[in-house]
């Protein structure tokens, strides 16, 4: 009876989702078994996107019914072989996922993968700005917090943190769209890229998609300005959003390990009080932030689709809209399915690295 | 008072229930924050119950006596917080929205709470394959963006179809996706530990059956943290539902007010100078989530010795100083992450 006693999910052990403990503890048989373990939430998540879009219907009605004759409705349905048995289309979809091939989407014909690294290349960009601004806001401010606990600072950074999570991200796009584009006119109101900057971006060869380093391949230095100042509203929108997260997190863990023993006979020695709270303090308090900030991924591509349609950043998550709004399932699923591979990827890669700084969690 | 809190005497009702026993046991910055919390809900809750008496017009209502009202009229007149594009009344359709946020939290967590307790009851309790299987899927589900999953259960569920209720389970059946993972997390973790506890084994001893003692003995233990997680749950039941607004997949505006719906049209209206549309009802989605936030975060901390503030002992010790409250790192870390 009292071996069933699992601890409560009290820390880490709550956040990663069930993480095996190897008794053998290697490094290598540690990454082997978490990287297996991605496969089943793969395989679950996979799963149920198919299922959940195939009780809607077959994706070619969902899509173009109505707007087909009948015959050559089922002409086409006939022709995707949506007619068959729905778990001889599961397997084969689970087939072809496997090899990475995700089908043509139904309203404009393109294959999905290209599709997805279109678009996701976008969304990357955008996430990259967005930890920019979330790290470069969260983390001294958090520092400051923890330095100043329970002082004017702290409550006014606390309360800040949670007005970041309150507002909704595209709340938080109006404000600064009415503010620096419409008033103050500083920053173009949508888009990635002015025209002129998207027609010499589509004309590069062998471009990365991430724009302002395609801008900077080229030498571009225009479009480049013109690359920035578009980033900027939708990068400190959906930053601020994380921002708040992190700033927390810094905030109790630093406090956590200012009351170390170290970091009080550091004060003896006369360390300065920034460098105890910048170096000492906060350098063992990274770890649970590396494992916190991988979790934060899943918030990030949500909000992600937010921003996108706020700013018409024409990434993943406003394609997302666009097919959703258009009924195509197939690209639905395909955006949907690689979302999930990123967050999967990603809290594996946390797992590793955590494991990597601190052997403890090996085990 | 501080000392009857001390003494494991049984207090009056009152006192022990959730919001005020947390009120009772805080102090100085935390009390601060958690009267704001409360202030900011409880002004949530009670224009969502005048509503009728608060709002000049119907959610819906583009005309009255005097005629049809103008299109994105600026503020003031008949119209305090000016008119949409489509001729709504703002100020009405920000008071109204509040109905459909308290309705759908209402709706989504109560469903959530009952599927996700009644779940991890039976997985830590009989364990084995199902609960492998519950544990595996609840982690997937859980590991994947909510908004995302609640964007395809809308449409799943939804189909373009756009009556009041129908919008509003649709809806709160999205949301409650999203949650019931959390709740089954929670109680199946607290239902292992109880099991174990001597109390179980006596009651199985006596031949209490085994729904009797899942009901009995270890639900009532095993939903303490309730009251914490439904007001961090409710806060992120209105993002999630304005969220669906305002990407379109939410609730008609004939149906019903809902905030995230109106910041979707508004977005239009911004590049042109026209803020009221938008603001307003932006403004109504940060108050009621940092309201309900601040109370939860609160209640979260006064639960936790470690982060809870302490009076001043014989005027020497300032509350809150380092040395008595000293914050375990993992331990805030999974509060930290349940927020968000």
């Amino acid at each position: 009876m009292t071996t069933l006693i699992e601890a409560p999910p009290s820390d880490a052990d709550g956040l990663l989702p069930s993480k095996k403990k190897s008794s053998g503890g290697g490094l290598g048989t540690y990454i082997l078994v978490r990287f297996l373990l991605i496969l089943p939430t793969m395989f679950i998540l996979v799963t149920m996107v198919f299922f959940l879009m195939r009780v809607i219907g077959d994706p070619i009605t969902a899509a173009q019914g109505g707007r087909l004759p009948p015959d050559v409705l089922a002409q086409r349905i006939h022709d995707a072989g949506y007619d068959r048995p729905i778990f001889v289309q599961y397997f084969e979809y689970m087939g072809q996922v496997a090899t990475g091939n995700f089908g043509t989407t139904i309203t404009d014909r393109r294959p999905v993968v290209e599709m997805l690294a279109t678009f996701g290349t976008a969304t990357l960009e955008l996430a990259i700005n967005a930890v920019i601004v979330a790290l470069l806001v969260g983390i001294p401010l958090g520092m400051v917090a923890a330095h100043r606990r329970d002082k004017a600072p702290d409550a006014v950074l606390r309360f800040f943190a949670i007005l970041c999570y309150a507002t909704p991200v595209f709340f938080a796009g109006l404000l600064l769209k009415l503010t620096f584009s419409v008033w103050l006119g500083w920053l173009p109101v949508a888009g990635r890229a002015s025209t002129r900057t998207e027609l010499a971006m589509g004309s590069l060869s062998a471009p990365t998609g991430i724009y302002w380093l395609d801008a900077l391949r080229s030498g571009n230095m225009a479009a480049l300005g013109d690359v920035m100042a578009h980033a900027v509203l939708p990068a400190i929108a959906l930053g601020l959003l994380t921002a708040g997260v992190f700033l927390r997190l810094v905030r109790t863990n630093v406090i956590g390990t200012l009351g170390k023993d170290y970091v009080e006979a550091g004060r003896s020695r006369g360390v300065s009080e920034f460098r105890l709270v910048t170096k000492h303090a906060y350098k063992p308090a990274l770890i649970p932030i590396i494992t916190v900030m991988g979790l934060q991924i899943a918030l990030l591509l949500g909000g992600a689709v937010l921003t996108e349609t706020t700013f018409e950043w024409k990434g993943l998550g406003y394609q997302l809209v666009q097919y959703l709004n258009a009924r195509d399932f197939v690209a639905v699923q395909g955006i949907v399915v690689l979302l999930a591979v990123i967050v999967a990827v990603t809290n594996f890669v946390v797992d590793v690295v955590a494991a990597l700084i601190d052997p403890r969690v090996r085990y | 008072m501080n000392a009857t809190i001390v003494s494991g005497r049984k207090q009056p009702l009152v006192y022990r229930l959730p919001v005020i026993s947390h009120f009772r046991k805080s102090v100085g910055l935390q009390r601060g924050m958690l009267v704001t919390g409360l202030v900011l809900t409880i002004f949530f809750l009670l224009t969502t119950v005048l509503a009728p008496f608060i709002a000049p017009y119907g959610y819906s209502q583009l005309s009255d006596a005097s005629g049809t009202f103008p299109a994105q009229q600026a503020p003031g007149g008949n119209h305090i917080l000016g008119t949409t594009v489509g001729g709504y009344d703002v100020f009405s359709r920000v008071i109204w929205g509040s109905q459909t946020a308290v309705i759908v939290i209402v709706v989504a967590v109560a469903m959530s709470i009952f599927l996700g307790v009644a779940l991890g009851l039976v997985s830590g309790y009989f364990g084995g394959w199902l609960d492998r299987i519950l544990v595996v899927i609840a982690d997937a589900i859980y590991a994947f963006p909510s908004l995302l999953l609640a964007i395809v259960m809308s449409i799943v569920i939804n189909r373009g179809q756009s009556s009041f209720w129908g919008g509003i389970v649709a809806c709160s059946f999205a949301i409650s996706v999203v949650f019931v993972p959390q709740y089954f997390r929670v109680i199946r973790a607290e239902t292992i530990r109880l099991k174990a506890e001597p109390f179980v084994e006596s009651a199985k001893v006596v031949g209490a059956s085994s729904v009797r003692i899942m009901g009995r003995h270890i639900f009532k233990n095993a939903t303490r943290t309730l009251p914490l997680i439904f007001t961090l749950n409710a806060s992120e039941a209105i993002l999630t539902l304005a969220g669906l607004g305002f990407l379109g997949f939410g609730i008609e505006p004939s149906s019903a007010a809902e905030w995230g719906f109106d910041l979707n049209k508004a977005m239009a209206d911004a590049s042109s100078g026209i803020w009221w549309t938008g603001v307003f009802p932006g403004m109504a989605i940060v108050l009621t989530v940092l309201g309900l936030t601040l109370v939860g975060e609160s209640m979260n901390d006064l639960n936790d010795p470690r982060l809870r503030g302490r009076k001043r002992a014989g005027g020497k010790v300032p509350a809150g100083s380092p040395g008595p409250t000293q914050a375990a790192p993992g331990a805030e870390a999974s509060a930290e992450s349940r927020m968000p």
